[in-house]
């Protein structure tokens, strides 16, 4: 008896191993991944690794980071938000607009309240429909995208703001920092830092991978499953909102179809990090080094002068090998796992 | 340890509470309690007006058959269901759980029979999800938590490893884990449904320990289980249910097995189980040393014409696994499978379909019918082929062949363009029976044919079963309802663990020989 209780926990322990091994795996090849694309494109053209191609890289990656950061934990519950693309535009038209209307008196802090404000709502809306009346989130959010796009181009009427119109303050946020280290990134590795270490040490940050992993469980567990749902949604909406005002710092001139089409990028750059598209798994950090891969590929294929209808069948593939390796290591590691079960089993 | 979440208990005017007292207690009301609780869904009533109370420090055992209203009963205490009539005492006071937060927040905690788990998450977090500890700024203490854990496998003498997920536990470990939430809990009432179906030996007589000293605790316990002796060895008092009603509470000191058995039966065996008597015709299915790697070893049968051989077993043992192994629907590892004296592919339900073998799932809602489809097309699936005319599906003629089996069957409906899931469980079942027996099978294999359907329908079905032998079809009977294994098989044959255990025959077929060849107590049962 004794025997076989020692050996059952020792099985246990390399079963853990083995899963963590996994996970961590995740991070460190897509770390990998970037160290080596970027050590090549470096090597042909060395102007990739200049002071402007870097800080542009982070730039170009930290408003993709930031909705990637709000999608993650909106997939974690086994959900998705297609909405987000939309919510950036909308949120950097009207803030525009509004800014525009009075440069002197509106600054950068009314700006980032407004555009939370107005993502929140959408967020909301989103949440609301999923949570409470039960609509599959696919169909909620394809909707919201086609409702906030047509918004939007009400609102803008053909017209766009131009960067002149603005207050300062506002481009600088876009384009300055401090010590050399532009404001975007600093703000999005903050928000990344603040929710990864929510949702790994809180009591609530736990419901949402529990309600990913089993609806089911979660229920009788007593886990509050629609409000944890509602506040995935509301997040990603006041993130996308956040992402629109950045939007606007850092390009200045805004049409009503900003970021069209980003809401499969943001998808793609969560689950190439390693978020389960069935919920459940997955961390905001794996989510954020997905943003800066797929943005760092784009930016080498323009450097190695490639076409860039190949970043997009690129994006794809990547896709596809993520969702790939996910599968195949999923039913692995429950095999092993569940081998030792039986094996170690009384 | 204080809840994180607010409790929805509400608890009502106590003033009327005057609870029943119980023959175990002198001044003490019931921990909890049920008053004539009835639930129905749909057009089924679960539950009739049933009546149960639990006392600190006793084990109380609740008997019925498959049916009779056991899972409901568990549902309504652990507050997944709302009772539609009576109500729940806690302490004496009537409550109304708004939920299975509710109900655990109260003190009631439930051990399922399939425990559902976060298979993601660690063993550890699956014990305190929603109740953390907690170090400074409400963070989770992931150490005391790991170190919490530990103390609790200590305490039941287990060594599981609290950092690994859950994914890939037996059910054994599953339900260890479950108990370890409950203990967590410090719960007042443990319902543990069915926890030993899938346990070996060793580790029912470690539960029952673990029960024991909870009970010792001042724990109040409710037990579900068909092994007769179990409920014997552990409970002190039992109450009994059949189809729903309430039939008795007592002590179990005064009863035998006999009188519990007769209380949950409460019918004469031999005329609900019309087998015909039928001689074998040649074998129709042969199954030689079939295997799949930790599922079942070694499964070696046969199953001639105008039989009818029982699978029997506990729940686990792995028999509705060898039936979706010979259907292809799971590819096995070793073995093989003839029907009609050719073999089968693994893993291909087309080609078992092919070559005249019908599998009537266990679960009809979920693998046997298409819910929202109406009866016709219902009918109409297996057989598509049969009713072209061309390319197209001729609706008329799935519409001849709906009518002319839902005859056969005397199927009770309205319209044949209703969806099946406006039918009673018994008339879905003659559904999924129909959607078979159109495939003119040679060899039928039915799993759990009977399970939650009604008394008269469940005659009905035997009535066809043997009918369908009668004819000379084959077939093979998976039920864990003893009385139907030892009225209708001809022979039957005991799983326990994914083995073979028992192939009895039926003049030696009783409850005690198919129950210990089950619970592989007596190896040497096998004739």
């Amino acid at each position: 008896m004794t025997a076989v209780t020692a050996d059952r926990a020792g099985g246990g322990r390399s079963a853990r191993g083995l899963v963590e091994m996994v996970f961590r795996a995740r991070e460190l090849s897509l770390v990998a991944a970037i160290a080596i694309l970027v050590l090549v494109t470096a090597a042909v053209n060395p102007n990739f690794l200049s002071g402007q191609g870097v800080k542009d890289i982070f730039l170009n990656t930290s408003i993709l980071a930031l909705l990637a950061v709000g999608q993650s934990l909106v997939v974690i519950t086994r959900n998705i938000d297609l909405s987000v693309g939309s919510v950036v535009g909308l949120v950097a038209f009207s803030t525009g607009k509004f800014l525009a209307a009075d440069p002197e008196g509106r600054g950068v802090v009314l700006a980032l309240v407004l555009g939370v404000a107005i993502g929140a709502v959408c967020g909301l809306l989103n949440g609301l429909l999923v949570s409470f009346c039960r609509v599959p989130a696919l169909v909620v959010t394809l909707g919201t995208l086609y409702v906030i796009q047509g918004l939007d181009h009400y609102i803008a009427h053909g017209r766009q703001i131009n960067a002149v119109d603005l207050p300062p303050a506002v481009l600088q946020l876009g384009n300055d920092g401090v010590f050399g280290v532009p404001f975007l990134p600093i703000i999005t590795v903050a928000v990344m830092l603040a929710t990864g270490y929510y949702l790994r040490s809180y009591p609530s940050g736990r419901d949402f991978y529990a309600i990913g992993s089993s609806p089911e469980a979660a229920r009788l567990a007593g886990v509050p499953v629609r409000r944890r749902v509602l506040a995935a949604y509301l997040f990603s909406g006041a993130l996308a909102g956040l992402a629109g005002v950045l939007w606007l710092a850092r390009f200045g001139t805004v049409v009503a179809d900003s970021a069209r089409g980003w809401e499969l990028l943001v998808v793609s750059a969560v689950v190439v990090g390693g978020v389960a598209i069935v919920g459940g798994v997955g961390t905001v950090y794996g989510a954020v080094l997905g943003a800066l891969l797929l943005t760092t590929i784009g930016s080498a294929l323009v450097v190695l002068k490639v076409n860039s209808f190949w970043q997009q069948a690129l994006t794809g593939a990547l896709l596809l090998l993520a969702i790939t390796v996910d599968r195949v290591l999923a039913v692995r590691v429950t095999r092993l796992l569940r081998r030792r079960s039986v094996r170690h089993g009384a | 340890m204080p809840s994180a979440r607010k409790g929805r208990v509400k608890v009502k005017d106590p003033g009327e509470a005057g609870a029943p007292q119980g023959p175990a207690s002198g001044a003490a009301p019931p921990v909890l309690a049920l008053r004539r609780v009835s639930k129905s869904f749909g057009a089924v009533r679960a539950l009739r007006e049933v009546s149960l109370e639990l006392f600190a420090g006793e084990a109380h055992a609740l008997a019925g058959e498959n049916g009779a209203g056991k899972s409901t009963l568990v549902k309504t205490l652990s507050g997944v269901h709302r009772p539609d009539e009576g109500e729940i005492l806690l302490d004496g006071a009537p409550v109304e759980f708004g939920g299975p937060a509710a109900a655990q927040d109260a003190g009631v905690a439930v051990i399922y029979q399939e425990p559902t788990l976060f298979p993601d998450l660690s063993v550890a977090e699956n014990i305190f999800m929603g109740r953390q500890p907690r170090a400074r700024f409400g963070r989770i203490d992931r150490r005391a938590m790991r170190s919490e854990a530990v103390e609790l496998f200590r305490r039941l003498g287990v060594a599981l490893d609290p950092g690994r997920p859950a994914r890939g536990l037996s059910i054994a470990d599953q339900q260890l884990v479950e108990i370890a939430k409950a203990l967590s809990r410090e719960a007042r009432v443990l319902v543990m449904d069915e926890p030993t179906a899938a346990l070996s030996g060793n580790e029912v007589a470690r539960l029952f320990n673990v029960v024991k000293a909870l009970r010792r605790q001042g724990c109040a316990v409710l037990f579900i289980s068909h092994r007769l002796d179990e409920i014997f060895e552990l409970c002190q008092r039992v109450t009994t249910l059949r189809d729903g009603s309430w039939v008795a509470s007592e002590p179990i000191s005064g009863l035998t097995p006999g009188d519990l058995v007769r209380r949950m039966v409460g019918r004469d065996l031999d005329t609900l189980y019309p087998k015909q008597e039928t001689v074998p015709g040649e074998v129709a299915l042969t199954v030689s040393r079939l295997t799949r790697e930790g599922v079942f070893t070694d499964v070696s049968f046969e199953v001639r014409k105008g039989e009818i051989v029982a699978l029997a077993g506990l729940v686990g043992a792995g028999r509705s696994e060898v039936a979706r192994a010979i259907f292809g629907i799971d590819r096995w590892d070793a073995g093989s499978v003839e029907v009609g004296g050719r073999r089968l592919p693994a893993g291909s339900p087309a080609a078992a379909m092919a070559s005249g073998l019908a599998l009537v799932p266990e679960d009809r809602r979920q693998q046997g019918l298409v819910m929202d489809l109406s009866i016709e097309r219902n009918i109409g699936l297996t057989g598509l082929r049969s009713v072209r005319r061309g390319p197209v599906i001729s609706r008329a003629a799935e519409r001849d062949r709906a009518r002319d089996w839902a005859a056969r069957l005397q199927l009770k409906f309205t319209r044949l363009g209703d969806a099946v899931n406006v039918l009673s469980g018994g008339n879905q079942q003659k559904v999924v029976l129909a959607k078979w027996l159109a495939t003119d099978p040679a060899v039928l294999i039915v799993d759990e044919p009977t399970r939650g359907i009604d008394i008269g329908t469940k005659a009905e079905v035997h009535r066809l079963l043997s009918e369908l032998a009668g004819r000379g079809i084959a077939v093979l009977m998976i039920s864990s309802d003893l009385p139907e294994v030892l009225g209708m098989a001809d022979r039957v044959l005991v799983m326990h663990e994914g083995r073979l255990t028992a192939e009895i025959p039926r003049e030696r077929a009783t409850e005690e020989s198919v129950m210990s060849a089950a619970t592989g107590r007596d190896p040497g049962a096998a004739a």
